[in-house]
């Protein structure tokens, strides 16, 4: 744990910067956030690429992106390479994004959708527009997660002006993107929110999980804030958008496309 | 098969997460602070930035029905004799059976559920939880007695076509629960209240679904942008945290609602354990006229696990291919 967390480097020590504080005297990360890039379609660099619907045309294609990774590189094991692989030849049907299924930490960030801080001293929850999908950073001790879910277990501390939350209890359910970039269920997960201008957050993630990865490894976006009068998380309920892929097969008739 | 008999199973199946840390027993917290008019409203707690503090976790478990049983008449309130009485007798209810199904399924509530025979249960003299002489919801409008009855034969016969005939709960779309109004279910009625500066924000165990209601006097939605739990908006009247909701879709149909659907709630914390919850429904193309309730919400042990819905829904499946395996067969 400590080597974890001593191997985060850099820039989210931007303390220079002094958050506005809630009545409790902590930074201030009420709000409505969104990263603003295409890591949800592959937290890797990518190219462009024609999408899944072709009828669709240019409205579904892949957008291009450089990657969240510190160093573009996820450290596999060798013998692990392989099910990422069939993970992206399947994805369109095996993703628990299309599925409409809870997308685990730290995808949630990423997801093309907001999410809404709300902080109070002892809990800070957080709540995604995505699924509906929510966690709850427990300010105290509560101790080690007494069940694993896909959401998983959020203990959270101050360090200076950054948000630390340890994240364990994760299922191996849960992927990081679109491109079938996976882990099991040892998974540990360390976030840091760092404010870095009233508009903006740096987020960073270091992943852990000896079942699958050779080492730590980072993610780092920063998170903007929705600024607009009328922001609002609204609903996506997609559990009903995702019956037919589902339960399709199950039809008394199926459905005519 | 029977449709509860699902709904049950479907509940276990998505259940097994939080089954560890049930709580142990029935903690029925005495009627006796309870007057008539409820009890005695204090000077709550207040939050850092000096909101009225609602924040923690609670269960709205209750004995109470939401209708008052018809022998009963216009009797609102038990003594405190026949409320402990009554809600000795409700808790003692933990076996269901199934109809129909084999002798030996059955379904312990105090072995697998988190129902209130094991949660606490804020004592309560109402004899409904909808309040007034009548304590029944008002019969539907004509013409929504007509739409609900159009609803229900067009399902009818094809209860197992597909996901879409089934009930929005076996769906994992809405719990009953989730409200608004909030009302307590036979089965795991916690959630838990946090606040924001600007915000108040709910999460209900079932079915993990948030309504963050903002208190910064925005204006609700455009009218027809309609959602599954409406668009909730908030304002504080001297403890009280008045909430209004509209924007529902008729597909919410609570009790027969269509979108027009107006909810207004009020949360205020009338001691260290309790909120009092009170609400009143009003949908003029539903009802000859609004209706009200009151719910009391106790505190309890955190914490709120999380209750992935549609992740294990075996229900829905079973269900489906149940149905195509009784088709095959009587072919």
């Amino acid at each position: 744990m400590l080597a974890i967390l001593a191997a985060v480097p850099a820039f989210a020590q931007t303390a220079a910067y002094k958050p506005a504080r809630t009545a409790d005297g902590k930074p201030d990360l009420n709000g409505i956030w969104q990263a603003l890039n295409t890591a949800d379609w592959d937290i890797q660099a990518h190219a462009a690429a024609a999408g899944p619907a072709p009828m669709l045309a240019a409205d579904f294609a892949i957008p291009p992106g450089t990657g969240i990774v510190d160093g573009n590189e996820i450290p596999y094991l060798p013998a692990m390479l392989e099910k990422k692989k069939q993970n992206l030849q399947n994805r369109f049907t095996a993703d628990p994004e299309v599925k409409c299924y809870l997308p685990g930490v730290p995808r949630a960030t990423y997801m093309p959708y907001p999410f809404q801080i709300v902080q109070s001293t002892k809990t800070i929850l957080i709540s995604y527009e995505y699924a509906g999908a929510v966690r709850t950073i427990d300010m105290g001790k509560p101790g080690p997660a007494p069940v694993d879910s896909w959401m998983g277990w959020s203990i959270g501390h101050w360090e200076g002006e950054t948000l630390v939350v340890d994240v364990t209890g994760l299922n191996d359910k849960t992927w990081f993107d679109r491109a079938g970039n996976f882990h099991s269920g040892d998974l540990h997960v360390v976030e840091r929110y760092t404010p870095r201008s009233p508009d903006t957050l740096m987020y960073e993630a270091t992943i852990e999980d000896p079942k699958v990865f050779s080492r730590t490894w980072k993610i780092s976006m920063p998170l903007y804030r929705h600024v607009e009068k009328n922001a609002q998380l609204l609903e996506f309920k997609c559990v009903e958008f995702a019956e037919e892929l589902i339960y399709g097969g199950l039809r008394k008739q199926p459905k005519t496309k | 098969m029977s449709k509860r008999f699902f709904e049950i199973a479907l509940a276990f199946a998505a259940a097994i997460v939080f089954l560890a840390p049930a709580p142990a027993a029935a903690q029925t917290s005495s009627t006796a602070a309870l007057t008539k008019e409820g009890a005695k409203t204090s000077t709550p707690p207040r939050t850092p930035d000096g909101k009225p503090d609602l924040t923690g976790v609670y269960t709205n478990a209750s004995v109470v029905p939401l209708e008052r049983p018809k022998d009963l008449g216009s009797k609102e309130f038990f003594t405190k004799e026949e409320a402990d009485a009554y809600a000795a007798k409700a808790l003692a209810k933990t076996e269901v059976v199934a109809p129909g199904t084999y002798g030996d399924v059955h379904y312990s509530m105090a072995q697998f559920g988190l129902e209130k025979g094991q949660s606490k249960v804020a004592g309560n003299i109402r004899t409904s939880l909808i309040v007034g002489p009548e304590g029944r919801v008002p019969p539907l409008l004509p013409a929504a007695a007509a739409r609900q009855a159009a609803r229900q034969a067009a399902n009818r016969g094809h209860e197992f076509d597909g996901p879409e005939n089934r009930g929005l709960a076996e769906r994992c779309i809405i719990w009953g629960n989730e409200g608004p109004p909030m009302l307590p279910q036979g089965y795991n009625s916690n959630l838990q209240i946090v606040q924001g500066e600007g915000y108040v924000a709910i999460e209900q165990e079932m079915i993990h679904d948030v309504r963050i209601i903002p208190t910064d006097g925005r204006k609700h939605l455009p009218a027809d942008v309609h959602q599954w739990f409406g668009d909730s908006v908030g304002h504080w009247e001297g403890n009280t945290l008045v909430v209004d909701t509209t924007n529902f879709t008729d597909k919410t149909a609570f009790r027969g609602s269509g979108e027009n659907l107006h909810v207004v709630e009020r949360f205020t914390r009338t001691d260290a354990d309790t909120v009092k919850y009170e609400f009143t429904v009003s949908d003029p193309s539903t009802w000859e006229k609004s209706w009200s309730g009151e719910v009391l919400m106790s505190k309890i042990d955190g914490p709120i696990f999380e209750y992935a819905c549609t992740e294990g829904n075996y229900g829905m499946r079973n269900n489906l291919s149940g149905a195509r395996a009784d088709e095959a067969k009587k072919k």
